[in-house]
């Protein structure tokens, strides 16, 4: 590759797009470890399921579409409280006895995932499926030089709606205090009444059901298909990992991911860009293992 | 124990005298070992059908099964080849590369099949190929791939990069105009696909203004369309495959991007994808493929019609990768006749039926997209590119059909290779080079 190819020529309207993308690019990454983020850092579970949790928001999206001629702005929360409920279900009946063994939760929810992956194959098959949008979600804002699709605005609010409504939760309502008491110290908060295993219940749930309005969104942008979730799984757990486990973390990881990925794209290629994000997401950890902003609590 | 001189010699002699006593009523040692003849009077043919029915690949490969499983149905309820029937071994590949390899191994040691089909992506055909090699036995590969290689061991069904883009790029530089963007997944067959597209681009006359690469299974098209928007081009070459391009398919409409002013040229986006991604993303483009669904002959009515409603026909549609899969099952079965009538019934070995398949013909009566045959030398097919644009319902209405057969070449942008013969790769020096992949 010669210098000449690796640096196009330099535009500012179109370097200026470049950066407007990279906020969608890093809404997508941030809606995707919603979930897990809650999941890992409130409960410390490595959710290997999370991407079929996604995968499931999409099929829910989808069902309730073609079955019952449900409006695409409804599936979204319908593919939230559906999601939630078998987030509910998985961790009634296996999750909440692992909550001592972490490795094992590492398997569990291995096999979790496939077993959703193979359920959803059995049921739906294994030919793809689309979600249909309104016509106006299917077309783009032009305004002067720049562009952006409408769809992708959509996928940014909800985004911003998401997290602002996940921050009120944690550090605006009883709720939220209890969980970030046994985020610090699970015995301690039981000590002081706090019903540490409700807690756990609830936060796997509400992370699932995130995972859930990410896949109903995501089957929009891409295919409906039971092994989608392997794509952003990845992706998810980056940005959980680089912010640390917190909230604020996976804000910061997500919106810096998301816009080098477009930045390193619009002056390479989209292939070298990941190569160069992921490379500087290693050195990163190298020097800052912990992530971004780590809880500065005890971890268990 | 300790073990003295006499008691050694007479375990030797007894083992020696076990180990050769069956050579002294088998005539043919090969016989003592198992390796009956492949075929036997009264016993069924049995053929292996290597495709991935779970994992990432299961979309496409699970089409390939049920076709394979139609057409042997089909050939068995008309009297079975040379009076047997045909037995598909089905296993799963689970889209994995070492269970592609050791299937095979399995196939053709154990079930003993005498053909193999299989394979759709490049790297599980180039994953299992030193096995069929090595065992000297023969795969039927019914898809379309980048050529680039000649072996003894496999016939192909499917266009090479050298037919499937041939008519594609002149037709849409006269209807659209000269400047063209490139955009594919990243990995072989697009990039061997691009280097033959080139040749024809140049040819008509066309300017590239830009090519990227996509990694497999990418759903952001966001960057890439930036740039195609930057640079302006008349029409995008696409070699994106599966769910990336879907993706990519949806995001062209999403970004606001005009079908009308600027439509996709690929050689992917079939019946299949069109539905995968709805009909109103798809309406517009265009495809480069020897078989569509909508093509207008009596053979292909009643290939669309009866495979539907068959209990294989769930998936609702017939596309190009699966038309190509069904023919190579006819292309199977003259050469096993062929091969029977010249070696006779016992003989028969898989290579024997490689070996006489060449020239053989897949005629209007069967094939779905018209006759078709096999290249005598290097075991590709002859066949006729078809370009389609995609309508508003999904279907493809053909625009403009290759009036003569395309000959299939494997080294056509590679000369200085050399030439694929029957028996090998034949240098420009005159050398021959066995099974080269």
């Amino acid at each position: 590759m010669t210098a000449g190819s690796f640096f196009t020529s330099f535009d500012l309207s179109a370097f200026i797009n470049a950066l407007i993308l990279g906020i969608s690019i890093a809404s997508i990454w941030l809606i995707a470890a919603l979930g897990l983020t809650i999941i890992y850092g409130a409960a410390g579970v490595i959710n290997m399921a999370h991407g079929e949790f996604i995968m499931l928001g999409a099929y829910s999206s989808y069902m309730l579409q073609s079955s019952f001629g449900l409006p695409f702005a409804l599936c979204v929360p319908a593919s939230f409280l559906i999601v939630a409920a078998v987030g509910l279900i998985i961790e009634r009946g296996l999750i909440r006895y692992l909550y001592k063994r972490p490795l094992d939760t590492l398997l569990a929810t291995f096999g979790v995932s496939l077993v959703l992956m193979q359920g959803v194959r059995l049921l739906f098959g294994s030919d793809p499926k689309y979600i249909a949008v309104p016509p106006a979600f299917s077309s783009n804002i032009q305004f002067a030089f720049i562009n952006i699709s409408v769809f992708r605005v959509v996928v940014l609010l909800v985004t911003i709606a998401a997290t602002v409504a996940l921050w009120a939760l944690f550090y605006r309502t009883r709720f939220g205090v209890q969980v970030r008491a046994v985020m610090q110290d699970k015995e301690m908060a039981a000590s002081f009444g706090v019903n540490a295993d409700r807690v756990y219940m609830l936060t796997f749930a509400l992370g699932a059901g995130l995972a859930g309005l990410a896949g109903s969104l995501f089957g929009v942008l891409n295919i409906v298909l039971p092994t989608m979730g392997a794509a952003y799984v990845v992706q998810a757990f980056l940005v959980v990992v680089v912010g640390g486990g917190t909230l604020a973390g996976s804000v910061a990881a997500g919106g810096a991911t998301g816009e080098l990925q477009s930045i390193f794209a619009y002056f390479t290629n989209d292939t070298f860009a990941r190569f160069v994000l992921f490379v500087l997401i290693v050195v990163f950890l190298r020097i800052r293992p912990q992530g971004l902003f780590a809880p500065s609590a005890k971890r268990r | 124990m300790r073990t003295n001189r006499r008691d050694f010699m007479k375990v030797a002699l007894g083992a020696a005298a076990g180990i050769a006593a069956p050579y002294g009523f088998v005539k043919n040692i090969n016989q003592a070992w198992g390796a009956q003849s492949w075929l036997q009077k009264g016993k069924p043919i049995k053929v292996g059908l290597l495709f991935s029915l779970t994992g990432g690949l299961a979309v496409p490969e699970e089409d390939s099964t049920l076709v394979m499983q139609y057409a042997i149905d089909e050939i068995n309820k008309a009297g079975g080849i040379a009076g047997m029937q045909v037995e598909p071994v089905i296993v799963d590949a689970k889209s994995d590369f070492n269970v592609y390899s050791e299937k095979t191994k399995e196939l053709i040691l154990r079930d003993r099949v005498i053909s193999i089909f299989g394979c759709y992506t490049s790297a599980s055909r180039k994953a299992i190929l030193p096995t069929v090699m090595s065992q000297n036995h023969l795969l039927y590969y019914p898809t379309c791939y980048e050529g680039a290689e000649c072996t003894q061991n496999t016939i192909c069904t499917g266009p090479l990069a050298n037919q499937h883009s041939k008519d594609l790029i002149p037709f849409m530089v006269q209807q659209f105009g000269k400047k063209v963007f490139f955009v594919g997944s990243n990995y072989v067959w697009p990039k061997e696909s691009n280097k033959n597209a080139k040749v024809w681009l140049q040819q008509a006359g066309g300017e590239l203004l830009g090519e990227e690469y996509i990694p497999l299974g990418s759903s952001e098209f966001g960057p890439v369309l930036n740039k195609i928007r930057e640079a302006k081009p008349n029409f995008i070459f696409s070699t994106v495959v599966g769910a990336s391009d879907i993706a990519f398919h949806k995001q062209f409409k999403q970004e606001g991007f005009k079908v009308d002013s600027m439509p996709i040229a690929s050689l992917t986006t079939g019946e299949i994808e069109t539905k995968a991604m709805g009909n109103e993303f798809g309406a517009g483009h265009f495809l480069s493929a020897p078989y569509f669904q909508a093509l207008d002959n009596p053979t292909n009515h009643k290939f669309v019609e009866s495979f539907l409603k068959s209990k294989y026909g769930k998936n609702g549609s017939t596309h190009y990768n699966m038309e190509e899969t069904y023919t190579s099952a006819y292309v199977f079965k003259a050469g096993l006749e062929k091969a029977i009538a010249k070696v006779g019934l016992e003989a028969v070995t898989p290579r024997a039926i490689r070996d006489v398949s060449g020239g053989i013909k897949v005629e209007d009566a069967v094939s779905p997209e018209g006759l078709i045959w096999i290249d005598d030398q290097n075991f590709n097919t002859w066949l006729k590119p078809k370009i389609g644009q995609c309508q508003a319902d999904g279907s493809f209405k053909i625009v403009k059909a290759a009036a003569e057969h395309v000959a299939p070449d494997p080294y056509s942008i590679y000369p200085d290779a050399g030439k694929c013969m029957a028996d090998g790769l034949k240098a420009p020096d005159g050398k021959i080079r066995k099974n080269v992949i």
